[in-house]
């Protein structure tokens, strides 16, 4: 399944406003792997994912997603290839209610109406949140948008998975969840996060980003034990590999 | 800012009213807009020295507020903020028609007065009107009918990302003003200066929100097109209250009803 | 300054509705013709934007006073003529319908008043005219504030028209206007301020905005012409609604001129379309006489209007007003009487309506019981 190949060469990108976010990003993931991007704030994450499904472009570098690169021409194509979850799930939930919101990428990929509404059934019980169903988004709290949000993508079958901080706000339930729901999706996933433990559990492999460049990228555990690099990029080490003080103190 | 705020809060009150579940509730949208608006026309084509002849209109907000079980405090509530427009207009009624129009006994009251009453009983009828329709339609129901009967899609679409909106926002902007009061010391105004510059960056994050909720919309196959999810059906029961409400209308509209009663109980013939 | 339905008449409202409507069609499809799709969300958020920025109040220079932005001339700024139009429309739509301002009615006038005179003749004839192809910070600021002005004074006049010629207000013409306009001078210099030092501040931070609102809209002669199109259409409506009133109501004009020029303060209800419904009721009324006595009718009473209330039992008239004093007592009754009949109704709905509910849900939690 190669077209699930994600292709990053020499990408940079600078603001109009002159701001380098990413000066030099490059690497390649493969189908199926689920791929944790990590950094400081203002790092770059962001950034470097908007590029993955054309929001934004780059200034320099290229995309291939699948071996076909990104331009103008195969950007439809692409978007439906990599769903994206945003940041700010108020940017994603446009439509009056719920359901109208997650039907809208499948009538845009021209569903029928009766497997649309099959299809906004099953992912919105994937997430958790068939009951909301008929709700407007402004009635949900934050961890609730969210999830509808990731559902918005999930219900157009993306055979990539990007999301932006995608348990930021999330109660302790939704997190886990989440990270079932992430577990269980059989393509490839991106994404970005805070939550470290987050990312050793679900990665295999984390890439580092460090004031726009790549300081690290390797297989997740190599990374997390390597504390200058944590200290270095602003980051530290997943709560569950630090040690509870109180539970190791008891065993000593 | 606290009316504005207090508004929006009341706009979402409004809205949940929406979400109810009456047969008044479930009827498509398209007949509760037509019926308000046949009513709004009835009640306004009366001439500005009409008042007793409005009183029988007062059926049709009190039998809707009761079947679909509004709060009628909070409608009565938002409906005597009426608009200060129309009471600064209305008041001048009084003032400059000061002819007497109607004598009960001794008493001879003026054209004004009775105009200046008749003005207030049609903005009571029809701002009650309005807010009933949205509590029991809901502002996107409201637009949709309103598309489907011809409304532009472009202006419907934009309507419902307005009011989507209008809640994010007015939240951003009560946080950046509690921000600027809580940093002020007390003082009480906000100057042009540091007002465009508060407003000036609330409008860029605005603009570059819109510029994510369109990214949003392209990563999810948008090519301009809206489509339509859900179908409604105007069958028999909106045929049925469209028609027996606009009839009652017109009825009351052609035939002096309160005249009839209050003949019939006073035993006084005009 | 919302017009709103108390004040109108179903003539004059259905007038504004149309054009109103017609001006939103128009729009909507240039907008769908010549614009790309990024600008449908950015005027439903800027839509939503004006809400938020009324919610922050600034001190007015020199009165001490607090005052919001109005937003029109902004939106027109910002989204150039067609977008603006739809997105003022759009903010007015829901505050007739959450906030009472207005009235589904007057919609159609509070669109037209507010909405087409900041897009279609402030924006492109003065602010476009003044700003010229170099803009600065005070070219700006002279522009935005004579461009509001003169809007403002135009949506206002707007209103004076509008309830001077529905009739139900007693103003006169000359007062009214000489409250409004001076009102929206004031209310207009203030919103131009406002809106140059908004627009100048974006202008500064993200100048490919601008650049962008003004290259979208080139003062071409098409937009010219369409808005001299508009213009003539209004014009031809305006007219046909003058000429109506005067073949409805041999003097008709004669009135809504009387009332322009405030010769004759004070003037019944039976004209235009009043005077023909009425004049159908009469037709199909059993009991057609009404207690209140009008003006129209009763020719030798309007020289009462200037003596002081309760002096007015003139012998002359005194058997006219006890007959008119049982209709009148009879139509007060019976209206009386319709009011608590519909209250009886609404209660005993409201209980059926209960019932219902209460069963519904005994029912529901009943079924869900394991
Ligand atoms: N629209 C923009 N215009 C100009 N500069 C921007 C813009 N968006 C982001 N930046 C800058 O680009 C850099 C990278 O931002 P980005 O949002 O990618 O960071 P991030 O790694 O996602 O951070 P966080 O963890 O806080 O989400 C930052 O320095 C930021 O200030
Ligand atoms: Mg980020």
């Amino acid at each position: 399944m190669s077209h699930h190949i994600v292709e990053v060469k020499n990408l940079q990108h600078i603001y109009s406003d002159g701001t380098a976010a990413i000066k030099d990003v490059s690497f390649i993931i493969t189908h199926g792997e689920s791929v944790g991007i990590i950094g400081a704030n203002g790092a770059g994450k962001s950034t470097l994912l908007q590029h993955l499904n054309g929001s934004l472009e780059p200034t320099g570098g290229s995309i291939h997603i699948g071996h076909t690169p990104l331009t103008k021409g195969t950007l439809p194509d692409i978007r439906r290839t990599v769903g994206m979850v945003f940041q700010d799930p108020d940017d994603q939930l446009f439509m009056p209610t719920v359901f109208d919101d997650v039907a809208f990428g499948p009538l845009n990929l021209g569903y029928t109406p009766a497997d649309v509404e099959e299809r906004v059934t099953e992912v919105l019980e994937l997430v958790g949140a068939g009951h909301l169903r008929d709700k407007p988004p402004y009635h949900l709290s934050g961890g609730e948008k969210k999830r509808v949000a990731i559902a918005t993508v999930l219900s157009m079958s993306p055979d990539i998975l990007v999301m932006d901080e995608p348990t930021n706000g999330l109660d302790p339930f939704a997190r886990r969840q989440l990270i079932k729901l992430m577990r269980d999706f059989k393509h490839t996933r991106i994404f970005t996060s805070h939550d470290l433990d987050m990312v050793l559990e679900l990665c295999n492999r984390v890439i580092v980003l460090h004031e726009g460049v790549v300081r690290a990228d390797g297989p997740t555990l190599e990374i997390f034990n390597n504390d200058k690099l944590l200290s270095e990029c602003r980051l530290e080490k997943p709560f569950s590999m630090q040690g509870c003080p109180v539970c190791s103190s008891a065993i000593k | 800012m606290a009316s504005i705020h207090k508004a929006v809060l009341d706009l979402k009150s409004l809205d949940l009213l929406a979400n109810g579940n009456s047969s008044v509730h479930r009827l498509d949208a398209r007949a509760k807009v037509l019926v308000s608006l046949v009513f709004i026309l009835c009640v306004v084509s009366y001439g500005r020295y009409e008042l007793a002849v409005l009183f029988p209109f007062f059926i049709f907000p009190i039998v809707m507020i009761s079947m679909a079980g509004l709060p009628p405090l909070f409608i009565l509530k938002k409906i005597l903020l009426l608009c200060p427009f129309v009471l600064a207009v209305g008041i001048f009624n009084p003032v400059f028609d000061r002819q007497i129009l109607l004598h009960l006994g001794p008493l001879g009251i003026s054209g004004g007065w009775v105009s200046f009453a008749s003005i207030l009983t049609r903005s009571i009828l029809t701002v009650g009107t309005g807010f009933i329709l949205v509590g029991v339609t809901g502002f996107t129901a409201v637009c949709q009918a309103l598309e489907k009967l011809g409304m532009p899609r472009v202006f419907a679409v934009q309507l419902l990302f307005l009011y989507r909106y209008i809640f994010v926002l007015t939240e951003e902007s009560g946080r950046a003003s509690r921000a600027r009061e809580l940093r002020s010391c007390g003082k009480k105004g906000l100057g042009i200066h540091s007002f465009s510059s508060l407003v000036g960056h609330l409008l860029l994050r605005t603009w570059q929100r819109a510029e994510r909720i369109h990214m949003a919309m392209l990563a999810r196959g948008f090519t301009g097109e809206f489509h339509a999810s859900r179908q409604s059906g105007f069958g028999m029961p909106e045929i049925r209250f469209a028609l027996i409400w606009s009839t009652l209308f017109i009825f009351l509209r052609l035939q002096n009803v309160p005249q009839l009663l209050g003949s019939l109980i006073t035993g006084l013939n005009p | 300054m919302h017009m709103a339905d108390a004040l109108l008449s179903p003539t004059v409202g259905g007038t504004m509705w149309a054009v109103s409507a017609g001006t939103i069609a128009f729009c909507s499809r240039k907008i769908r013709r010549d614009t790309d799709d990024s600008k449908i969300p950015l005027m439903g958020v800027l839509g939503a934007f004006i809400f938020a920025a009324q919610m922050i109040n600034f001190t007015i220079p020199v009165t001490g006073s607090s005052g919001h932005l109005g937003g029109g001339m902004i939106l027109a700024i910002l989204l150039g003529p067609y977008a603006a139009f739809l997105t003022i429309a759009s903010v007015l739509m829901v505050q007739a319908l959450f906030f009472a301002d207005g009235g589904l009615l007057a919609l159609g006038c509070n669109i037209f008043n507010l909405g087409f005179f900041p897009a279609f003749i402030a924006y492109p004839f003065i602010y476009k005219k003044m700003i010229g192809s170099q803009p600065s910070v005070t070219r700006l600021t002279v522009a935005s504030i004579i461009a509001a002005i003169v809007g403002l004074q135009l949506g206002a006049f707007g209103v004076v028209l509008e309830t001077i010629f529905s009739g139900i207000s007693s103003l006169p013409f000359p007062t009214f206007v000489a409250v409004m306009q001076p009102i929206h001078l004031a209310i207009g210099i203030i919103e131009g301020l406002v809106t140059a030092s908004v627009v100048s501040f974006v202008y500064k931070a993200r100048p490919e905005i601008m650049q962008s609102a003004m290259e979208s809209h080139p003062i071409g002669s098409y937009s010219v012409r369409s808005v001299a199109l508009a213009f003539l259409v209004a014009a031809i409506i305006t007219g046909g609604i003058v000429s109506w009133f005067a073949s409805t109501n041999p003097d008709g004009l004669e009135w809504a001129i009387t009332k322009v020029t405030g010769k004759e303060e004070l003037d019944g209800p039976k004209q235009g379309l009043h005077a023909a419904l009425s004049t159908l009721q009469e037709r199909v009324s059993f009991l057609p006489n009404y207690a209140f006595k009008k003006p129209a009718e009763a020719t030798n009473v309007v020289i009462e209007h200037t003596q002081p209330l309760p002096s007015v039992q003139t012998g002359q008239k005194a058997g006219a007003a006890t007959s008119h004093f049982e209709t009148t007592v009879a139509g007060l009754v019976g209206g009386a009487s319709t009011l608590v009949i519909a209250f009886l109704i609404g209660a005993i709905l409201k209980r059926r309506g209960q019932t219902e509910y209460a069963k519904k849900r005994s029912e529901q939690t009943g079924n869900c019981k394991p």
